[in-house]
């Protein structure tokens, strides 16, 4: 293999990064994968219109009312992000 | 195994509306998405919703919009799907079908977060559309006209913006400037980053205003501004000369006016006063109301109230004050539309959908709340309270039966009918029910009134063939004829011509305004002059039957002998030809004239040698038998009946219609057969068994066609509705004889006699599979049980989040209380507003809801209800914050003295946020007293979580806690451990048992399959399923084989292998499954799928059941979205080739509607195995005849067969 496609397969996956949120790449950690997660899940959950009306009922709450609750946990879904220095 | 999988009654749950006049004439529709299916409806003259189209789309429709070019008449939709692709629908009025007028890739397929299809925004006059993600991702498409006035599209234009959340987009209205969308965005990057948590505190909600440059071409972001955090929904404001443009955004407790160069005018959401102080008030539909100098907005509530919003601004456009007023309270909406005819067509989330008309629009000046009373303190801005009251702009005229959500369902035949009910439990909170289905159609009793003695026959009649009621109602005694005549009132008339000292065999208008009336001696022709003419029946020969038309008149004599009658231009009737039959004529029929010829060519003939005969009546070969056709048992009688082979047009124009001859046997089977127009050719019958009485066609009248009852055992109606003919079931009593009936007060009714009465009813809610009987319930229903011998239903009702009844009923009294002090504080003055609060009786819960409590309260009941008198026999309400999520029936073995007893599993203290938890749960264990009418508790065992699941097994009770399976076996105080196995995945949420064999339902993990071994008292785990599946439903099919469907949408069956299992048996020992290693983290053995197919909705019950006498067993599923299914078993490989064929040649000529691919849709979470789509196959009657002539070229069938083919595998499951 040459150096030149080594060069193009990064910037082919680079490119994929950019465009698609959440593509991994080989350090990513724990928490970025699991918000990753998270969002892809409740980005679901609010297309799915049956599965928010499951919760719906669930939580006894209007379906507005749990939509809005997931669009509002997307911001933070896991927590306060991990100390970078300590992971170092 | 191959399953034929076909929804039978679709979702009725709405997920989003829009409305425009799609038709492009003055009325108004309303297009709504139920999930997968798109339906066009439109409110009819008496205020009646009624369905025009309804198309399954297989895709998820996530939004809705519609738009009109400039200058045009009619209205384009477009639909955001999970397609990836942008999808613009035009409504065809003459095919009464949607086309596609543009289908634009963007982006893969599926729900996904930055995929646009979540969010449809359109420039107000029609110039751009937005399509946007949750995430990131909105692209802007130019919409325009080309040299034909053809709509066009652009290619798309980005405004995306990365790390950015956008909570909902709309378009600007600017008039005819540069089309502006706004976005209410948030924007993440920096909470990602910052461990301390400040960035995500500090994140703050963008108002963004995207500029769409039409000289340029691209797309910029025009001006941003921060807004109130709590921002969900945003509204445009009428602009460009109606009003000042900008929007409206609706946040938490507030509506916020906002508009470039413009100050932002805010005012406080009235709040109700029982409402805990800790709970905000959001919006979640909106609809705005635009006239003439003149607009609105109305807002509801997440708890149902409607606030009126209105803006005052002065001539620069300059808002300066916005006003918030209580309008009415209905319950919850997911899309609420204001049509012109003074209509609001409310979508409810769960429940019956309403359509209002408005009263008045609370033109009243007084005002809960305004931007200039906002009243701001340190705690922030000062709420405002209301009082909800009754309607008062709004008047309810017709209600849409909605089942969503189902939550549980059983199929039973607990009435002793021909065929089961199905009973499922809908809806939520204070709009539960419980609703008992009947397979067929409702009916509506108009009147009934009795007889005076047993009548054989009745007719209607009208005077002239322009009349457009009928005149008379005649009806046949055994030896005499009783004439009604029809007017304000009903009442009997001598003076009509009729002779009635003999009974009639038929009456009839011949030509435009003569009568007719035949009995066993002859024929009376009564000319509307009242000149009558009587024909005699040569010898002792009488009538035995008779087959007519407005022209034409065929008798059959007794031994056999038939003679036609035509009437001839001077309106004489002239016998035209005779003919011997062999033998005694068992029914006659003559289709009615067609339109424009003189006659009608055919005459059907049954005889009871068991053969139907088809007779020419043209001159050239008059009474020339044409063909033959012998059937399985003597006919009882005929009809011919047009049909439309497919849609084409409401009317079917474009299509040629064809004949079926219907035939009626003695055995209680309906002959279908198609007669061929020239030639008079007998060919593709279909058969179907009605019930245990010979079925006796009458033609009645369906929208305005033709249509067939059937009598038999019980009514039929077979009918034509959006392309395909359907027989179904009445819900109502045996009939003798019937006819179709008009008056004012009725236009499309039917007369019929039974026993000693004579009955007036009409057909409604035309297209439904079920009919439905509600009784209400208390709460929200979790799970019921039949009782296996008392024939009760044992109802489990929890409602989080609410008050029970005994702390409901103390608040209001203190609420009142708390008014009557306060009014009396007041000056005597105010005596009449007392007077009026006395009189004011308690607002009903359905409509309100009941007042919000905390999170972790519950209130729940127990209920036994008997389902024949719909009454609740018991009612257990439970105490100390106690929820019950399980029930099962339980003999215990060593205590048979005691019966049948019913445990309940309950949780105290339930709360799922944070984390789910509980204070502990119980099993209650309850007797039956008072012959089984009411429960006493027997004791109750505290456990160390929640009983999720019970089942009894082998006279003991298996109850699933959480992880741990375990067996308990009844004590005095007490139920006592027995044996227990704590090594389940999650929650186990389902157990069924067969033999010692016990299959575990876990929450997360699907099936487990357990063995309980007497001898060592183990169980042990031997099977599992390699698969996670979130489990919402799951049904015991055989001893290997086990059903069950997961929380997004998936039905699937997994079998045991067979070897697997035999060895399982076959260890005498048992050392086997106990020694036996793990498998990838699990049981030794994994269980095999060998059915998968996604239905698109949660799936929440799962049924075995058949719903027509003698019919094979399907699995029935009702889904959150209130639609109904079945699967099927195919008997025979042939079938399976065929339908596989059938499916796989729809898939490619008749792509689905919104641009998902079909296989895609039905593999969306796994690969579809071995399942057939019929709803698919269902939509080859709608497909142009070239195509279906095409399709059936290529399966070497006709078109005829393969209709035939649908209707069979139809009829053999409803």
């Amino acid at each position: 293999m040459q150096a030149s496609d080594r060069f193009n397969i990064n910037s082919q996956l680079e490119h994929l990064q950019a465009k698609y949120v959440g593509t991994g790449h080989a350090d990513v950690n724990r928490f970025e994968w699991a918000v990753n997660i998270q969002r892809d899940s409740y980005a679901s959950y609010i297309g799915h219109a049956p599965l928010l009306a499951f919760f719906a009922v669930a939580e006894n709450e209007s379906i507005g009312r749990v939509r809005y609750n997931f669009m509002q946990r997307m911001l933070l879904p896991c927590g306060k992000p991990p100390d970078r220095d300590q992971e170092d | 195994m191959f399953l034929y999988s076909l929804t039978l009654q679709p979702a009725t749950g709405i997920v989003c509306a829009t409305y425009g006049n799609f038709t492009g004439g003055k009325t108004q529709e309303i297009v709504v998405a139920r999930g997968k299916v798109l339906d066009l409806l439109r409110p009819d003259d008496n205020g009646k919703l009624q369905t025009l189209l309804s198309v399954e789309v297989f895709g998820a429709i996530r939004s809705l919009a519609q738009f009109r070019l400039t200058g045009s008449q009619k209205d384009y939709i477009v639909v955001g799907s999970d397609s990836g692709r942008i999808v613009i629908l035009e409504y065809n009025k003459e095919k009464n079908l949607f086309e596609k007028v543009h289908q634009e890739t963007f982006g893969k397929s599926g729900c996904r977060r930055i995929v646009p299809g979540q969010y449809l925004a359109v420039d107000p006059k029609g110039r751009a559309v937005m399509i946007g993600a949750c995430e990131k991702q909105k692209l802007v498409y130019v919409l325009n006209r080309d040299n034909a006035a053809r709509l066009t599209i652009s290619s798309p234009l980005e405004a995306h913006k990365s790390h950015t959340i956008v909570y909902s987009i709309t378009g600007v209205d600017c008039g005819f400037d540069n089309p502006i969308f706004a976005a209410i965005e948030l924007d993440y990057s920096e909470a990602d980053q910052d461990s301390t948590g400040q960035a995500a505190n500090e994140a703050q909600k963008h108002l963004t205003f995207y500029e769409l440059d039409l000289g340029l071409n691209h797309v910029v972001r025009k001006w941003t501004e921060p807004i109130d955090n709590g921002a969900n929904m945003l509204v445009t404001v009428p602009g460009g000369g109606d009003g000042p443009s900008g929007v409206l955004v609706c946040a938490e407790n507030f509506v916020i006016y906002k508009n470039q160069n413009q100050p932002d005018v805010r005012a406080v959401i009235p709040r109700r006063q029982d409402l805990p102080p800790n709970r905000g008030v959001l919006i979640v539909s909106a609809a705005t109301h635009k006239q003439k100098a003149l607009f609105f907005f109305l807002l509801q509530t997440e708890y149902g109230d409607i606030f009126k919003v209105t803006l005052d601004y002065d001539k620069d456009d300059q808002v300066t004050e916005l006003k918030i007023k209580y309008f009415d309270t209905i319950p919850v909406t997911s899309a609420m539309c204001v049509l012109k005819a003074g209509f609001l067509f409310a979508a409810s989330e769960f429940g019956n959908h309403s359509l209002y008309q408005f009263q008045s629009i609370g033109e009243d000046p007084e005002v809960e709340s305004s931007s200039s009373t906002l009243v701001e303190t340190e705690e922030g801005y000062q709420p405002v309270f209301f009082q909800p009251r009754k309607l008062k702009n709004l008047v309810q005229i017709d209600d849409i039966e909605s089942l969503m959500p189902i939550m549980d369902m059983k199929v039973a035949n607990l009435f002793e009918e021909e065929t089961p009910q199905i009973f499922s439990l809908c809806g939520r909170g204070p709009r539960s029910s419980l609703r008992i289905l009947r397979p067929g159609l409702a009916v509506t009793e108009m009147a009934v009134s009795p007889l005076p003695g047993v009548p054989s026959a009745v007719w209607t009649v009208k005077k002239h063939a322009n009349d457009e009621f009928d005149a008379y109602i005649v009806v046949s005694f055994v030896n005499a004829t009783l004439v009604l005549s029809i007017g304000e009132t009903v009442e009997e008339v001598s003076d009509s011509g009729f002779l009635d000292t003999t009974p009639s065999l038929a009456i009839s208008l011949l030509g435009d305004d003569s009568l007719m009336q035949v009995h066993p001696s002859g024929i009376r022709h009564i000319r509307a002059d009242g000149r009558i003419n009587e024909w005699k029946t040569p010898g002792k020969k009488t009538i035995v039957k008779v087959g007519y038309n407005r022209m034409q008149v065929v008798i059959a004599l007794s031994g056999g002998e038939l003679i036609y009658f035509e009437m001839d231009m001077s309106g004489q009737l002239m016998e035209i030809e005779k003919r011997d039959m062999t033998g005694d004529v068992a029914c006659l029929d003559i289709a009615p004239v067609p339109e424009g010829r003189q006659r009608s060519r055919f005459l059907a003939v049954g005889s009871y040698d068991s053969t139907i005969r088809i007779l020419s009546l043209d001159p050239d070969d008059c009474m020339q038998i044409l063909s033959v056709q012998a059937v399985s048992s003597p006919p009882e009688s005929l009809l011919l009946l047009e049909v439309q082979a497919s849609t084409g047009g409401e009317d079917g124009a474009d299509h040629p219609a064809s004949v079926f001859l219907n035939a009626g046997l003695q055995n209680g089977v309906l002959l279908r057969t198609e007669v061929d127009m020239v030639t008079g050719q007998l060919s593709d019958t279909r058969t179907r068994f009605l019930g245990l009485r010979a079925p006796k066609l009458f033609s009645a009248l369906v929208r305005g066609r033709r249509a067939m009852l059937c009598l038999s055992s019980r009514p039929w109606l077979g009918y034509i509705h959006q392309g395909h003919f359907l027989l179904t079931p009445l819900s109502y009593e045996t009939l003798e004889y019937a006819a179709s009936f008009s008056s004012d007060q009725c236009a499309e009714g039917v007369v019929a006699v039974a026993g000693d009465a004579l009955r007036v009813f009409t057909i409604e809610r035309l297209g439904e599979t079920f009919n439905q009987t509600v009784v209400p319930l208390r709460y929200t229903p979790r799970k019921f049980i039949l009782h296996p011998k008392q024939n009760s239903l044992i109802i489990l009702e929890s409602d989080q989040g609410a008050f029970n009844t005994e702390d409901r009923e103390a608040n209001k009294k203190e609420a009142v209380e708390a008014a009557d002090s306060h009014e009396n504080g007041k000056a005597d003055g105010e005596d009449e507003d007392m007077a009026d609060g006395e009189d004011e009786e308690p607002l009903p819960d359905e409509q309100y809801g009941y007042p919000k409590a905390e999170s972790n309260k519950w209130a729940s009941c127990i209920r036994v209800l008997d389902p024949k008198t719909s009454t609740t026999t018991c009612l257990l309400e439970l105490q100390e914050n106690e929820a019950a999520f399980s029930l099962c029936a339980v003999n215990f073995h060593d205590n048979k003295e005691l019966g049948t007893l019913i445990a309940v599993g309950t949780a105290k203290d339930l709360q799922f946020m944070p984390k789910k938890e509980a204070s502990g749960g119980f099993i209650h264990i309850y007797r039956f007293a008072d012959e089984g009418k009411v429960l006493e508790l027997v004791h109750k065992t505290p456990v160390d979580g929640v009983p999720t699941a019970l089942c009894q097994f082998q006279g003991r009770l298996l109850v699933g806690v959480g992880q741990v399976l375990r067996i308990y076996d009844l004590g005095k105080r007490k139920l006592l451990r027995k044996c227990e196995n704590k090594n389940f995945p999650n929650t186990i949420i389902a157990i069924h048992t067969y033999g010692d064999r016990i299959y575990v339902g876990d929450i997360q993990e699907s099936f487990h399959y357990v063995k309980y071994r007497r001898d060592e008292n183990q169980l042990y785990t031997f099977a599992d399923d390699s698969c996670p599946r979130w489990l919402t439903a799951s049904l015991h099919i055989d001893f290997d084989t086990m059903a069950g469907a997961d929380k997004f949408g998936n039905i699937y069956v997994m079998r045991l292998p067979q070897d697997v299992s035999e060895e399982i048996e076959d260890d005498p020992t048992g050392g086997k499954i106990k020694w036996e290693q793990g498998r990838l983290n699990g049981a030794p053995n994994k269980v095999e799928e060998i059915i998968q197919f996604h239905v698109g909705e949660v799936v929440t019950s799962l049924q075995k059941a058949s719903l027509i006498p003698g019919g094979g067993e399907s699995v029935l599923y009702g889904t959150i979205m209130g639609s109904m299914g079945a699967l099927l078993p195919f008997s025979s490989r042939e079938d399976v080739d065929f339908f596989s064929h059938l499916e796989m040649h729809l898939r490619q000529e008749n792509p689905p509607l919104c641009g998902r691919d079909h296989m895609g849709f039905r593999s969306a979470y796994f690969p579809v195995k071995d399942v057939i789509d019929g709803d698919l196959c269902e939509q080859y009657p709608m497909l142009t005849s070239e195509l279906q002539k095409k399709i059936a070229d290529d399966l070497d069938r006709t078109p005829g067969e393969i209709l035939k083919k649908l209707e069979d595998i139809k009829n053999r499951i409803i």
